[in-house]
């Protein structure tokens, strides 16, 4: 996918005047955050769960080298293969290879964000290989020609009208705006294709380093048809989603699914275990796993080594009150929101990034919901300061920082512009106590009013204190 | 190449070379542990009330269950419910509990043994065990059982006895290893309910890709 993350502002500016995305994205904040508040009141302990799932996380880092170690040695003794991949390139020429290796024309495709992160699809498509995207928005957003805007739910951004279009056009039936008549037409259209297709690709959420397992999490079942169908099962997934046991897996897994979706389980929960076993009567022959870095080597034990706690819940993002506003596309890269601004600087460049860290309000909710309790804003303030020692702000936040500074080693001046400004903003707003507009600050009060100082400065107040006693 | 790269630099960033032989003993004594987590109090009940709990759970995840006496009744239970739906065939899984069972109420309804195709109405499986946590069937890839059998299908009806639930999902892990050893089969599948998808504006439809209706044969063994 393009990188759009240096336009942010602009596709902000877009995004919030576009009145079906504002639309859409209602759908999220009365569909995801309540849920999981009901699911999480349910269970009592979740939080000390919480806790647990940190705590084992940052233990599964400091010892990663040995649990992907030992994870590829027993899918290896259940007669699987696992592909170590440096970097995107690597991936998919790995991915390319293998289907080439089994002639493939089509390849079902569960849905995955690591290959979303590496092209898969449009590599593919160069190199002769037709994949297709099952699970129901990735599928919508491969009709539309989109990317999803969400790592859970892809399609959050468009709305009823714009998947009937794009079925009415695509499937060359009647248009439906029923939801139901128009899954159904996906199942058909999917089922054959499903059962022809050469390679099934999917993610994994967590790899199981006791047993050699892979499993993958899915609501429609789309997962277990693309993985069980085809004669090859490829899985790609990132070094960072391997935990010790089938017990540990468990807990993920609790938190996982209230997190996401609020759910109290997801539908289908699948472990798959090297390729199908002598008398087995269906399941594939072949069993590969990708494992793709991608730059996420570099942060072990660097300053955004807690990031690689993430299970991709997507929590974070749908309590953010900046991607609630401009939705995902915004961000311009795979992965939006609090956890994609801490990312994609990492993967694309902070030059290319910069702005995503920038666009949190610190509201602090990213991290009181997460479910390994990452401490998101602070990831983001590591990249702002990186931004601001590499000289890639922009000139009015480095000039208006450097002012600031200036004020700031100088008390007595600094009082006495803050008394000023007080003054002058209060005279402004007059009775009604609010500013319709305000010199530099057109940001704010292009869209609300800026509301006035509501009294003396803090240092007037102590003073006055002071002379009280 | 890409291996001992990767490798080389989690290594770095951890500030340490190879892992000695302390470290590497243990990450195995841990992961010979197999020790739970914290498991939630819901999960642990006693049997009777953990067979209601799966019940509740399970209804709630918009399973059907058909609870029966014994095995003996469950070619009835199933004739009727395809009968009432109009399903000619049933894709059947080919266990012995199954296979000795008495078929003749099924009456002009097909009992076929084989992996399942695109088209087919109606399966039926046995399984592994039920987990009462969350109201979820626990399944298996074996000879006797295609794991096309638990997806494709558009109704999959799943035998489960009572004896079989346990509270929550690390008693089954636990029944899974005293049967299987370290080496698990191809696939487990743990199913919570009908397929389902909320892609279209947030809105639940159910019968995404997977089945649209899962009904339990529960049976008071």
């Amino acid at each position: 996918m393009q990188i759009k993350s240096p336009e942010f502002k602009e596709n902000a500016r877009i995004a919030l005047k576009d009145v079906g995305l504002q639309k859409a994205l209602g759908n999220l904040k009365a569909g995801f955050p309540e849920k999981r508040a009901v699911a999480v009141q349910r269970m009592p302990e979740f939080h000390d769960m919480r806790d647990e799932a940190r705590d084992l996380k940052n233990h599964i880092l400091e010892n990663l080298d040995i649990y992907l170690e030992q994870f590829e040695s027993k899918v290896t003794e259940n007669g699987g293969h696992v592909h170590w991949c440096r970097t995107s390139d690597d991936a998919r020429k790995t991915i390319l290879d293998i289907c080439k290796q089994v002639d493939a024309k089509t390849v079902t495709k569960g849905k995955s964000m690591v290959s979303e992160e590496i092209n898969l699809n449009e590599y593919l498509e160069e190199n002769g290989v037709q994949p297709i995207e099952t699970d129901l928005g990735e599928y919508i957003l491969q009709l539309r020609k989109d990317h999803p805007s969400h790592i859970i739910a892809p399609a959050i951004h468009l709305n009823l009208e714009d998947v009937s279009e794009a079925f009415h056009e695509h499937h060359k039936k009647p248009k439906s705006d029923d939801p139901a008549v128009l899954m159904q037409e996906a199942r058909e259209e999917l089922r054959t294709k499903f059962v022809n297709a050469d390679v099934g690709i999917t993610g994994a959420n967590f790899l199981v380093a006791e047993t050699g397992s892979t499993i993958i999490v899915t609501n429609e079942g789309n997962g277990d048809l693309t993985q069980t169908l085809p004669k090859t099962h490829i899985v790609i997934t990132s070094i960072e989603k391997v935990v010790p046991t089938l017990e540990d897996m468990t807990l993920f897994l609790r938190l996982l699914a209230r997190s996401a979706t609020g759910q109290e389980f997801t539908v289908y929960n699948t472990l798959s275990t090297g390729p199908r076993r002598e008398g087995d009567a269906d399941g594939p022959d072949n069993f590969h796993v990708v494992l793709v870095d991608n730059g996420r080597s570099d942060m072990v034990g660097g300053e955004f080594h807690e990031m690689l706690r993430c299970i991709r819940c997507s929590a974070c993002m749908n309590h953010c009150p900046v991607y609630g506003s401009v939705g995902g596309h915004a961000y311009g890269w795979v992965y939006p929101g609090p956890m994609g601004s801490v990312l994609t600087p990492q993967m694309i460049g902070i030059e290319k990034a910069g702005n995503l860290p920038n666009a949190s309000t610190f509201c602090g909710k990213c991290e009181e919901v997460c479910p390994v309790r990452i401490p998101l804003p602070k990831l983001m303030r590591h990249w702002r300061n990186n931004e601001f020692e590499k000289h890639l702000s922009p000139k009015a936040v480095r000039w208006g920082i450097a002012g600031w500074g200036f004020f700031a080693k100088r008390p007595k001046l600094y009082r006495q512009m803050s008394n000023t400004s007080n003054w002058f903003m209060r005279t402004m707003a007059g009775k009604r106590g609010r500013i319709n507009s305000l010199p530099l600050a057109g940001g704010w009060t292009d869209f609300r009013d800026m509301p006035a100082p509501s009294g003396k400065t803090f240092m007037q107040q102590w003073q006055k204190k002071q002379g009280d006693k | 190449m890409s291996k001992a790269e990767i490798l080389g630099n989690i290594r770095r960033g951890l500030r340490r070379g190879e892992a000695n032989e302390a470290q590497r003993a243990a990450v195995h004594n841990r992961l010979n542990a197999k020790a739970n987590n914290l498991v939630p109090k819901r999960a642990q009940l006693p049997h009777t009330e953990q067979v209601a709990l799966f019940k509740s759970m399970a209804l709630e995840a918009a399973a059907e269950i058909i609870e029966l006496n014994e095995h003996s009744e469950v070619p009835q239970a199933v004739a009727d419910w395809l009968h009432v739906n109009q399903i000619k065939e049933l894709v059947s899984a080919s266990d012995a509990v199954l296979n000795e069972m008495d078929w003749s109420p099924l009456g002009d309804i097909q009992r076929v043994e084989r992996v399942a195709q695109a088209g087919d109405m109606a399966s039926l499986t046995t399984t592994f065990a039920g987990i009462a946590e969350t109201g979820t069937l626990m399944l298996h890839s074996r000879g006797e059982s295609p794991t096309t059998l638990n997806f494709l299908p558009d109704i999959h009806l799943a035998v489960l006895r009572r004896s079989t639930i346990v509270g929550p999902y690390e008693d089954a892990w636990k029944m899974i290893r005293e049967t299987f050893g370290t080496a698990l089969p191809r696939t487990v599948n743990m199913v919570t309910g009908p397929s389902r998808s909320a892609d279209i504006e947030q809105k639940l439809q159910m019968g995404a890709h997977g089945p649209r209706t899962l009904v339990i044969l529960l049976i008071n063994d």
